[in-house]
């Protein structure tokens, strides 16, 4: 026998699981983001001396820096609370727009509240001579893995 | 002229000084309420405020700061809230006097009656809530929204704002780590004001508005409350500028203002600096001059304040009522402890262990 407050629960019932469902089907989005983790860009002459290139800054999410002792690859996440800093020429420093932090251009955190310096991946030379980074690698200054041979490319 | 006392403003705007003078005015209030509750002191600070935004208006900078769509309720906040402050105390000086006279507070003479909560509260609460809701709904149809572009993960803006209820936090973000400033000192207002009903649970004063009684109670609320979160709120509003560098609220915010911030960790400090030596390669062992410093804050202090100043309290409230109290003014402290160091010796953690993500 069905009663009208059972009625009313199964249709209740019925009516959350609905909105529930749709609530999980955003967990399975049409379209992904998930740029590559490793890519080529370019040979090492392309990079000029001293500069920081920011030319995969959007498309990657890496910092290119050409110092005298070889190429390295910085991530632009800040440390802190991952917001993108931004490479200021004028004082040779990345600077973070959300809550002040500094880099200099090795990645070394010197101001700010940012507790560890910028993270910096895998760079290495491919076969056709273009620079390959791998961003599924990553080195930390604080744990002592800038020596790997792998988070710098001598050139 | 203008130029000059504009000058001056910034000048005068940096972080340390802005809370300084907040601590300093509280204090003023709290010392003196009578005085300055009075209509005539209450109302020069409200017109010389009003005075000060409508010239502020007319700045290039500062004008378009203040018209912002963003931040229209944060101008509204600063008299809303400096209304009810001044409502509050004002009828609480008039209370004490009546009871330092040895009569009773006026809301016994209105009235001896019992009301319950509901209906009668929360009756008026609903219709308090309507006319918000029609006035938001108004709100809506003058202003358009401040949306944005689309959120981009490879774009931040400069400066990057959190919404103007969230720039407190923000601002406290420069100082702490995220884990404390955003999850953690977050939970613990939250819980904390939760708490209060059951830390003070007297009675005595209920059903009247009273300063002389409830003196320390009513300063650590607004010094909690305008201090350290509205006086945070409006720094991060209006003089947080690109980089998230202190600006002057008549300076123009110039992309590439240089500002000594190098900081530097209390390890460095007392390894370095002090004795001469090399950092210790543990980290246990490098952060050990801020285990002792937060353990003597939050360990010593409370043990120390037990058996002098606060033995009566102690026994009154029971231990553990008094060390949930005391534990929250402390954590309530630390914020202006911290900002006050960083300001003074650029401090930056007392306890930094970046090998796992682990700073105070």
């Amino acid at each position: 026998m069905i009663t009208w407050l059972g009625f009313a629960w199964t249709v209740f019932a019925a009516a959350t699981v609905a909105a529930l469902s749709t609530t999980l089907r955003f967990m399975f989005p049409n379209v992904l983001f998930e740029p590559k983790t490793s890519f080529k860009i370019g040979s090492p002459d392309t990079y000029e001396l001293g500069k920081v290139d920011t030319r995969w800054e959007d498309k990657y999410g890496v910092w290119i820096i050409r110092s005298p002792e070889g190429i390295y690859a910085l991530s632009t996440v800040c440390t802190h609370l991952g917001c993108k800093p931004s490479w200021m020429d004028s004082e040779q420093k990345f600077k973070c727009p959300c809550h002040g932090s500094g880099f200099y251009k090795s990645g070394i955190n010197f101001e700010g509240p940012a507790p560890r310096p910028l993270e910096r991946f895998s760079i290495s030379l491919a076969d056709d001579g273009q620079i390959l980074v791998d961003k599924s690698k990553k080195f930390q200054y604080e744990k002592g893995e800038w020596s790997n041979p792998l988070s710098l490319l001598a050139v | 002229m203008i130029e000059v006392f504009k000058e001056a403003v910034n000048q005068f705007s940096s972080p340390v000084a802005i809370f300084t003078t907040g601590i300093l005015l509280l204090a003023l209030f709290v010392a003196l309420p009578a005085l300055m509750t009075s209509p005539l002191v209450a109302g020069a600070i409200g017109l010389l405020t009003v005075a000060f935004f409508i010239f502020g208006y007319f700045d290039p900078h500062f004008g378009e700061m203040v018209a912002r769509p963003d931040n229209i309720p944060i101008v509204g906040l600063i008299f809303i809230f400096g209304f009810f402050t001044w409502y509050a105390m004002r009828k609480a000086v008039l209370n004490d006097a009546l009871i330092a006279a040895g009569k009773p507070p006026k809301e016994k003479e209105e009235s001896e009656e019992k009301v319950m909560v509901f209906p009668y509260l929360i009756y008026i609460e609903f219709v308090v809530a309507l006319l918000y809701a029609a006035g938001l709904v108004f709100w809506s149809l003058l202003i358009k929204a401040p949306l944005e572009d689309p959120a981009n993960p490879a774009l931040s803006p400069n400066p990057s704002k959190a919404p103007w209820y969230f720039l407190g936090l923000q601002e406290m973000l420069v100082y702490f780590d995220p884990w404390l400033a955003g999850v953690l000192f977050p939970t613990i207002i939250i819980v904390g004001l939760c708490a209060i009903p059951y830390i003070d649970n007297d009675p005595k004063t209920s059903g009247y508005y009273c300063f002389r009684q409830r003196r320390w109670g009513i300063t650590a609320f607004l010094g909690g409350f305008w201090l350290l979160w509205i006086l945070l709120i409006l720094m991060g509003t209006f003089l947080r500028g690109p980089n998230w560098n202190f600006f002057g609220p008549f300076e123009e915010w110039n992309l590439h203002k240089v500002v000594p911030l190098v900081n530097v960790n209390l390890s460095e400090y007392f390894y370095l600096k002090w004795l001469g030596i090399g950092l210790p390669k543990n980290w246990f062992l490098r952060e050990l001059p801020g285990f002792t410093g937060l353990a003597a804050y939050f360990w010593v202090i409370p043990t120390l304040l037990e058996k002098t100043v606060f033995k009566k309290l102690q026994e009154r409230m029971g231990t553990a009522r008094y060390h949930i109290l005391i534990l929250l003014a402390l954590l309530m402290l630390a914020l202006p402890i911290k900002m006050y160091l960083r300001w003074a010796f650029n401090l930056k953690y007392l306890v930094a262990i970046p090998e796992f993500f682990f700073n105070i």
